[in-house]
């Protein structure tokens, strides 16, 4: 058996790293944490109509190209690589699993061609942690009509977003809303993200209408796929910062010379990196099995999705914090790269579920007793 | 042949030849005999010698279906000689030498290594066995160590010096020894488990005739290579099911700690994340195994196999231990006895026995530490230690 991504996801592979080395440069991503929605509009819509990279996993009735959740796997690992800035994550990861895993037809209908054309910046927005617990709540009025109240605390890619869907907690269980434009009863803060090259905002929800995805209550195992989805792809991307990270530290370590030698040749940076190489490649089997699995075993999506959350958030912060220690006193400086990885990999780390939580989900799929403190 | 042509033909070999020796009416050597006769030994081998000359990954398919139809498995009882010494004759052998590779399969004669020296661990290639040539052959004198099935080995793998002139790498030669020459004294080496899994061997004025040397003379070195790769692939690749070996174990080991109310919530996420990493360890053999598919030989990623799975079982076992809780005070026993197979990754019954057991893993076949070095220099490609004995004649090299 091979998990690994196939040829055509190589191929794949090879068009995004070329188009994110002229368009997601290190001065150009430096140039867009400044700005603020933090991302430039023209690359998004060539990422779009030249390779179709928002509507990848969008089923071709709706301007997609039918791939699958490998081939966004292989996209978001160069796009963790280059450090993109663009809602890719909000849009792809979390809004587009979301609408294809709920299948409301008409909903589909509406949002999803805009994704694939670029047209349309999504999220999925929730109170509290964890998605699948939202705060959050939604009502219904007396025509029957869905309003929202709550706060959602940190939002990936609001702040451009045209469409937020939100999770919220229904007298029936969970619901999926949509709201687009910018009503009244929503107020977007943007935030002050550890991560400087990702958008974070809260927003503010008070009894704002809103459009169901889906029969609320009936929503909670779709969303439950759609966030595993988003966990394993956004395993990939810390599967191509971590990566990126080791070639810096090799880099670095085959140039600089102290004491007479390249330090590369000591032992406590040599095997540094070499613990790095196992540690990135243990990784990146997950996220690859992960994807893999979501495609070939969906049965196991569960189990493949808490391995991938458990170690590749983990791991990227550990090889992040490595690179920092292999590069010394230029690592620690605002101009070396290496802190704009340790911020990914830490605020990353910590979105979706801590690896804690993960590795706790995995135990109780894999039957282990739970036992008191 | 596409992959997938040659991987149905040898499975229906496979059929063909366990319909014509069924497995439970044919004596196991006789059995293994036949099957090394067919090409089904070692099917990546060439013809007439154990193969048929296909790709190397199909052969653990190969033996699993054997073991599947219920065929004894050798893999412990003669772990050098499949892992590693028939490899290397494979690849290095004369026509002649080749011939070992029938007795070594059937399991007539159980092969050992001998390689490594109480002077010479991690630094193998500074060992002091002397090979001198005379007439029609070598004598042989030194000691080595660290010799597993020594006391039952008939043939063993043996690396001397045979020019203390030449830097260290370049004056070795390898060696077929036979282990009942007059002059081996093989003696039981008493481990931290109390057993004696390993011997010393002590080489007295051992004749070698020129025709069991394997290799040009001065190409030791090289032909060593062979079995250590193969060495690092035999001990890492293992455990092709999720949650089979040593996390396998943990997980029941803790679910009986939960029973009796000595698992806590700290030692749930201890064994969450030795079962994560063991479990991505699994999906990196696997990856690695893939990309060498059609590639003969093991290459450096094997490397990383090693390193993790020395780690972790040392890591899983202990977790083992502690979740005796004062039980982990005790153990079954430490009487010295020499078993007639290798315990390998610590597949001990008593944890307490398998984690002590487990601490050779990071030391033997390559300590972690000279892992990462190979990781470090052959996979990332970060520049060598400084050596300072590298174009030193050995004998003026020094030596503790």
């Amino acid at each position: 058996m091979t998990f690994t991504p196939g040829a055509e996801a190589e191929e794949l592979r090879a068009v995004v790293r070329r188009f994110l080395e002229k368009r997601s440069a290190e001065d150009e991503v430096r140039r867009l944490m400044e700005t603020d929605p933090g991302f430039e509009p023209s690359v998004w819509r060539q990422a779009a109509e030249e390779l179709g990279l928002q509507g990848l996993i969008v089923p071709e009735r709706w301007g997609g190209s039918d791939a699958s959740l490998v081939e966004a796997g292989v996209v978001f690992e160069e796009m963790g690589r280059a450090l993109f800035g663009a809602p890719f994550l909000g849009t792809v990861a979390l809004a587009t699993t979301a609408l294809l895993a709920v299948g409301d037809e008409v909903a589909n209908d509406d949002y999803l061609p805009g994704i694939a054309a670029g047209q349309t910046v999504a999220t999925v927005a929730w109170g509290g942690a964890d998605p699948l617990t939202s705060t959050v709540t939604a009502e219904q009025d007396a025509d029957g009509g869905w309003r929202l109240t709550g706060t959602a605390d940190v939002v990936v890619d609001a702040a451009a977003a045209d469409l937020l869907l939100v999770v919220a907690d229904t007298p029936d269980g969970l619901g999926l809303f949509a709201v687009t434009g910018t009503p009244d009863g929503l107020t977007r803060s943007t935030l002050t993200a550890l991560d400087p090259t990702r958008a974070l905002s809260e927003l503010q929800l008070t009894d704002l209408p809103a459009r169901a995805v889906g029969t609320p209550g009936e929503v909670a195992g779709a969303l439950a796929t759609a966030v595993d989805h988003a966990v394993l792809l956004m395993a990939c991307e810390q599967v191509g910062g971590a990566a990126r990270v080791l070639e810096i530290s090799v880099e670095y370590a085959n140039n600089r010379v102290q004491f007479g030698r390249k330090i590369g040749s000591f032992q406590a940076i040599k095997h540094r990196c070499a613990d790095m190489l196992v540690a990135v490649e243990s990784a990146r089997s997950a996220a690859y099995h992960g994807t893999w699995t979501a495609v070939h075993e969906p049965d196991e999506l569960g189990v493949a999705a808490g391995l991938a959350g458990s170690l590749c958030g983990e791991t990227y912060t550990r090889v992040a914090l490595d690179n920092i220690q292999n590069l010394g006193g230029i690592g620690f400086t605002w101009e070396h790269p290496a802190h704009l990885y340790l911020k990914r990999a830490k605020s990353t780390q910590l979105f979706l579920g801590s690896p804690a939580k993960h590795r706790s989900r995995l135990a109780n799929l894999l039957d282990i007793p739970e036992v008191g403190a | 042949m596409s992959a997938e042509a040659e991987r149905a033909d040898v499975e229906r070999l496979v059929k063909e030849f366990l319909a014509e020796h069924p497995v439970d009416s044919t004596p196991d050597r006789e059995l293994r005999g036949a099957r090394f006769d067919a090409g089904l030994a070692f099917v990546h081998f060439d013809k007439g010698f154990g193969g048929l000359g296909v790709s190397s990954s199909l052969h653990g398919r190969v033996e699993q279906l054997f073991l599947d139809a219920g065929a004894e498995n050798w893999a412990a009882r003669n772990v050098i000689g499949l892992g590693m010494a028939a490899p290397t004759i494979h690849a290095h052998g004369t026509e002649e030498q080749k011939a070992l590779l029938r007795p070594l399969f059937t399991g007539e004669e159980i092969w050992c290594q001998l390689f490594s020296e109480p002077g010479a661990g991690s630094d193998l290639a500074s060992l002091a066995t002397r090979a001198i040539p005379e007439d029609g052959g070598y004598r042989v004198n030194g000691q080595k160590i660290w010799t597993s099935l020594g006391h039952i080995a008939r043939r063993g793998l043996l690396v001397a010096r045979t020019d203390p002139n030449l830097p260290k790498h370049r004056g070795l030669s390898y060696f077929l020894l036979d282990m009942t020459s007059p002059g081996v004294e093989v003696r039981p080496l008493r481990q931290i488990t109390g057993q004696a899994e390993f011997n010393e061997v002590y080489l007295t004025d051992v004749q070698v005739p020129e025709t069991d040397r394997l290799g040009a003379v001065g190409e030791g070195w090289r032909v060593s290579i062979t079995t250590l790769a193969n060495e690092r692939v035999a001990i890492g690749g293992r455990d092709s099911r999720r949650g089979d070996g040593a996390i396998g174990t943990a997980v029941a080991e803790f679910r009986a700690a939960a029973e009796a109310g000595r698992a806590d919530a700290a030692s749930r996420d201890r064994l969450m994340r030795l079962w994560t990493t063991a479990e991505a360890a699994r999906l990196t053999n696997m990856r690695a195994n893939a990309r060498a598919r059609g590639n003969q030989a093991p290459g450096p990623e094997g490397s990383i196999a090693k390193l993790s799975y020395a780690e972790l079982n040392k890591a899983i076992y202990e977790l083992c231990v502690d979740l005796r809780g004062i039980d982990g005070m005790l153990i079954d026993d430490y009487t010295e006895s020499s078993p007639d197979r290798s315990s390998g990754g610590g597949t001990a019954a008593d944890v307490r026995k398998a984690f002590l057991r487990s601490l050779a893993n990071s030391i033997e076949g390559g300590t972690s530490e000279i892992m990462r070095n190979i990781l470090g220099e052959r996979v990332l490609g970060l520049p060598g230690e400084p050596r300072t004995d590298r174009d030193v004649a050995w004998k003026d090299v020094p030596r503790s």
